[in-house]
């Protein structure tokens, strides 16, 4: 359902596959581009977002620091409430404990609200192997559950679908679909309304994921557009809240920054439709068992990482997505990972390592052009991690005995940049060979396969300017 | 003052006219300028790669070749960031505090061609003349790291006889980004080609910018598809005069194409 990762190629070869599909430039270029433009006019409204964005990161990082202490004042304040807090070290502890919940309500269906922490520890694959079906009650996270594909990006789990493709996903997929569904966008979200009603009103347990959780107050706060989370929250009888250490706020009044940061971020609005906040359980009135689980999953290990741990800033907005000009063109399923895009190649390495070829290939998915630190509403600078992600793959090699072809070619020009006598060197040899270099392939396939090779100047500049001007310095 | 032409590696060893049209502007405009010959390379391929240890070396030569000019210019979005951006950062890293004292000195002095134009000289008018449709692509360095803004285009602007049009998507990244090109190559050429989509639809005959860098990626392209645009550092649209209106050779050669020297 939310499908495997394991295996996935490095990210250049599934990327060549990705810019040859034409039907996902045109939706990946149409999509990004109107949410793009709209993000650019909302932000624009507000002229102290400089300051809101630089609040958002302090807090964040702030929390970050005494996150132990928040974490604890958490679990007594939900627990004061009438919850109960689970901890989880990684997906499986996290997974585990999620279906032992589930079993013990003697329930064999659970509805779902939209959530990133569920999806990256593959918690629907896991309930399916207990015998247990979680149900995606988010519209685009519907659509990708049904088709069983994987989500490609983190606010629009379809947004590789259009219009079209999605009425043929639901005709083919949605049990109870009538015959003759248009694409058009009114009838498709009707089709998934009725799909969806008949789960929530038979639903007894819900799994949430949450936006944030205030340690102060112990209550959970979700954002959403549908209301369908709304109702995963508000009517079943228990509910299991899987929670990213990173999501804590210190204070109730933490909340005010963020609210204005995410949703015009993400969804490009003033305001979302619903935001929902649960402290605990109260007689009578919503789920009746609330637990959360708090999972870590390689996070405490970004933590210790002084440049790498600002990625834990992220409140999964995705405006780096939709400006990266390198997601418009590839898509998210590329990055191998549940957090595509720009904060996936800085967090997918850092959360899972980089022994597997994607992950070791992710730090260079990007041309480093800035665009996602420019939008990003918590600043986290994307570049700044990308650079030091790869000097730590750079520095974890040099114990090789045997360098690699790019170590041996960087302390090649390192040697030759050196000093002026050398560059002039190696200058002139290039000089002399130049009608050679213009009809290069390899090493630089890569490049000559599509675009001219530079040929080098029969007379380099600093030769020029000898020959013209002496030394004069 | 003394202004210190930092070349940069790349246009001195492929691009050596970018760097005379520099020398050629600023002694126009009444200046001296000086060309350290110790000077090699700011670092920025092995920082961006992830050799910070390899970029040391560089980054102590560049402070030292530098040290004692008034202005140091480079016809270079991207290796003025490196400079004012990340030199201080490698300086820590290698542990060196007279190196960090010694780069935190210096980077104020860097600028890159258009600020020190417009900011330090006060100039818009240059004096040249340049009869072709062009347009200008903002670089991302240009854009998101120097914040270089308008000043490009009020030089351009003064220039006489061109005719200057908006690039579509200006703000966009062409797809060069470094080892990028070479490591991405696919993508990298998807971003470029829609980058082209738009050059070629402002009918320029030349495309600028204020990197040879995303410019030699761009101009690749374009000679591949004898799209019959060609691209050209501001720095020799802005050095052109009246007297020399012949346009420069392209770049780039096609293989088989027919070979002319050019010097």
């Amino acid at each position: 359902m939310s499908g495997t990762y394991l295996g996935m190629p490095a990210f250049p070869r599934a990327a060549r596959a990705a810019v040859a599909d034409t039907q996902l430039r045109r939706n990946l270029e149409h999509a990004t581009g109107t949410i793009r433009g709209r993000r650019a006019e909302v932000v624009a409204e507000l002229d102290d977002w400089a300051e809101l964005r630089a609040a958002g990161a302090a807090i964040k990082d702030h929390t970050l620091r005494h996150l132990d202490r928040y974490l604890v004042q958490l679990e007594e304040a939900i627990t004061a409430a009438g919850g109960t807090v689970h901890w989880a070290r990684d997906a499986a502890e996290a997974n585990r404990i999620i279906t032992d919940l589930v079993r013990e309500t003697g329930e064999t269906e659970v509805v779902k609200v939209k959530s990133m922490a569920t999806q990256e520890i593959g918690l629907n694959d896991a309930l399916a192997e207990a015998g247990i079906m979680a149900w995606e009650t988010d519209l685009a996270e519907l659509i990708v559950q049904l088709d069983r594909d994987r989500p490609s990006h983190i606010l629009v789990p379809a947004i590789h679908r259009n219009r079209a493709e999605i009425r043929e996903i639901f005709r083919r997929a949605m049990a109870d679909v009538p015959a003759d569904l248009s694409d058009d966008a009114t009838a498709l979200a009707e089709a998934a309304r009725r799909h969806l009603r008949r789960k929530f009103l038979a639903a007894r347990v819900a799994v949430s994921g949450v936006n944030f959780a205030v340690a102060e107050t112990g209550t959970l706060v979700v954002l959403e557009s549908e209301g369908n989370g709304r109702m995963c929250l508000t009517m079943p009888d228990t509910l299991i809240s899987v929670v990213g250490i990173e999501k804590l706020v210190p204070t109730w009044a933490d909340l005010e920054v963020f609210l204005q940061l995410l949703p015009r971020s993400s969804t490009a609005e003033r305001m979302n439709p619903y935001t929902s906040t649960w402290t605990g359980v109260h007689p009578g009135d919503g789920p009746q068992a609330l637990h959360v689980v708090l999972v870590d999953n390689g996070r405490t290990g970004v933590l210790a990482d002084r440049v790498g741990r600002q990625a834990l800033r992220c409140i999964r907005c995705s405006a780096c997505l939709n400006v990266c000009p390198v997601y418009e063109r590839v898509g998210g399923h590329a990055y191998g990972s549940v957090y595509p895009g720009p904060i996936g190649a800085i967090l997918t390495p850092q959360l899972r390592g980089t022994a597997g070829p994607l992950e070791a290939s992710l730090p260079y998915a990007s041309t480093l052009c800035g665009a996602c630190y420019e939008v990003c509403p918590v600043a986290i600078d994307i570049p700044e991690v990308l650079v030091h992600l790869r000097a730590k793959a750079v520095d974890a090699k040099r114990r090789r005995v045997l360098p690699t072809a790019e170590r041996a070619a960087m302390a090649a020009a390192a040697w030759t940049l050196g000093g002026p006598r050398r560059l002039g060197m190696a200058q002139r040899a290039a000089a002399r060979a130049r009608r050679l270099v213009g009809r290069l392939r390899w090493p630089l396939t890569g490049w000559a396969e599509s675009r001219d090779v530079p040929t080098p100047a029969p007379e380099s500049f600093r030769a020029w300017w000898r020959r013209t001007r002496g030394r004069t310095e | 003052m003394r202004i210190g032409l930092f070349i940069t590696c790349f246009n001195d060893t492929l691009f050596p006219r970018t760097g005379k049209a520099v020398t050629a502007l600023l002694e126009r405009l009444g200046h001296t300028v000086v060309f350290p010959a110790e000077q090699t390379c700011c670092g920025q391929m092995h920082l961006n790669t992830g050799y910070q240890r390899e970029a040391i070396p560089l980054v102590r030569r560049f402070a030292r070749a530098f040290a004692d000019l008034d202005a140091i210019v480079t016809p270079s979005a991207s290796c003025a960031g490196t400079v004012r951006d990340h030199h201080a950062r490698v300086a820590e890293s290698a542990g060196d505090d007279r190196l960090a004292t010694e780069v935190a000195d210096i980077a104020p002095r860097v600028y890159e061609l258009t600020e020190f134009l417009v900011d330090v000289l006060g100039v818009t008018d240059v004096g040249a003349a340049f009869p072709h449709r062009v347009t200008y692509h903002p670089t991302c360095h240009s854009l998101r790291a120097l914040r270089l803004g308008d000043r490009p285009l009020r030089l351009l602007r003064e220039v006489r006889g061109i005719e200057l049009v908006d690039l579509p998507h200006a703000d966009e990244c062409c797809g060069f980004g470094g080892t990028f090109a070479m490591k991405n190559p696919d993508v990298s050429v998807a971003m470029g080609t829609d980058k082209l989509r738009h050059v070629l639809s402002t009918r320029a005959e030349v495309l600028c910018a204020a990197d040879n860098s995303c410019l030699m990626h761009l101009g690749g392209l374009l000679s591949r598809l004898r799209a019959g645009t060609r691209v050209m550092h501001l720095a020799e649209i802005l050095a052109a005069e009246e007297k020399a209106m012949s346009p420069a050779r392209p770049h780039h050669r096609a293989p088989g194409a027919r070979r002319t020297e050019h010097v």
